[in-house]
């Protein structure tokens, strides 16, 4: 059967793409937030997930306003990168996991989860720059296959973050009940508190952020009490992208532990983190041993 | 539903936002497109026009001002893409909608820490 063997959250600014191609790494603006990745490195390689199921928010690269779906999943062999209009470099492509997509799509509708299907999906910067954080010595062939999910923060009114926070749970039901033997790791990008637009641009709430960190380990729940009025209050107009973390750790059902997470301030106009969490003790692997 | 105005200097996209917007999103979504951004660099007044942008649409777009574009149904998602046309990125943006100078978006950015 396949198991999530954890879940992995981060920031996924599309300046961390121009500090990549620069080699901007080791420089002190930059040292903090890349060298959070380093134990996240060697959990994968030890892991060595299969498949990474990346929750995330479109910014207009695959939906425009014509069609905006709530929640939307690919169902793709390959997803493509493109041009965002901002000049970072384009990544390769990423191979993905019809099969277990289709069997997600599947289990979702039939559990009342009625999203998008897409078999065609450009992936932006959301989702490729964390895969690129994950595997940073990886070229042009990825080392996971992966499934897109994507969560509508563009055009009001977005899905609560109780919503999100089923979706998570629908989601780590439907891979759980995968017969193929796979390890999957989730992974939510965005956040955390940032506001790009309106005369408080460039807020950022450090405390609501560490609050956040903190509940999303310990008591997830309690961040689905927020309404997304509170959440922009609290984070900043973009700073619903917490909603993606709230859905990783929904899809995280067994015992779940902090691997390493940091918080550093500012990365671009945004309050930078990462967070990984490993999922241990579910059914499917004792079942496995 | 939240009632989702009134949230002090924070605009949030909601219908009437999008109603108003939408082709002025449009075309600024087009900018995703290098040849697209190269026949607006050739040509504004020609571009907008063929997106159908209104007058208040098109005196934002002349006036390269953030707060005016958003008020005129813009989305930041796609004017960034605008702003991309110009090297600008999110601290220019934010710099200009705050009044402050870059430098002091920036430090202000890293006072947040």
């Amino acid at each position: 059967m396949a198991r999530i063997i954890g879940g992995l959250t981060t920031s996924h600014v599309p300046s961390i793409g121009g500090a990549i191609a620069r080699g901007d790494q080791e420089t002190p603006y930059w040292k903090p937030f890349f060298d959070a990745f380093k134990p996240v490195h060697s959990w994968l390689a030890k892991e060595k997930p299969d498949v990474a199921v990346v929750i995330y928010n479109d910014h207009g690269l695959n939906f425009f306003l014509d069609k905006m779906p709530t929640f939307a999943i690919g169902a793709a062999a390959k997803y493509d990168n493109a041009d965002e209009g901002w000049g970072i470099p384009v990544l390769p492509s990423f191979e993905g996991d019809p099969d277990l997509s289709w069997h997600i799509i599947n289990d979702l509708v039939d559990h009342e989860f009625d999203l998008t299907m897409c078999q065609e999906m450009l992936v932006d910067h959301a989702f490729t720059l964390p895969v690129k954080l994950m595997y940073p010595d990886a070229g042009d062939h990825w080392p996971v296959k992966v499934v897109p999910v994507t969560i509508n923060s563009v055009q009001h009114p977005l899905p609560t973050a109780a919503r999100c926070y089923k979706l998570g749970q629908a989601i780590g039901r439907a891979v759980a009940s995968y017969p193929k033997d796979l390890k999957v790791v989730v992974v939510g990008t965005g956040g955390l508190s940032h506001q790009l637009d309106g005369t408080r641009a460039g807020f950022i709430n450090k405390e609501f952020d560490l609050l956040c960190m903190d509940k999303i380990l310990n008591d997830p729940v309690a961040l689905t009490k927020y309404s997304n009025r509170q959440i922009i209050e609290q984070a900043g107009s973009q700073g619903v992208e917490l909603m993606t973390w709230i859905a990783m750790r929904g899809a995280l059902q067994g015992h779940v532990s902090k691997v390493t997470s940091t918080y550093h301030v500012p990365i671009s106009n945004t309050g930078g983190a990462v967070m990984l969490l490993a999922n241990d003790d579910q059914p499917q692997a004792v079942a496995a041993e | 539903m939240d009632d989702l105005n009134g949230i002090p200097g924070t605009p949030v996209f909601q219908g009437e936002q999008a109603k108003k917007g939408y082709a002025l999103n449009k075309m600024c979504f087009s900018f995703n497109d290098a040849a697209n951004r190269a026949a607006f660099k050739e040509n504004e007044d020609a571009y907008m026009k063929k997106y159908g942008l209104s007058a208040e649409h098109c005196a934002a777009i002349k006036s390269r001002n953030v707060l005016q574009l958003i008020e005129a149904g813009g989305n930041v998602y796609y004017l960034a893409k605008f702003a991309g046309i110009f090297g600008l990125n999110v601290q220019d943006i934010g710099a200009q909608q705050t009044g402050m100078s870059i430098d002091e978006f920036k430090s202000f950015l890293a006072s947040q820490g």
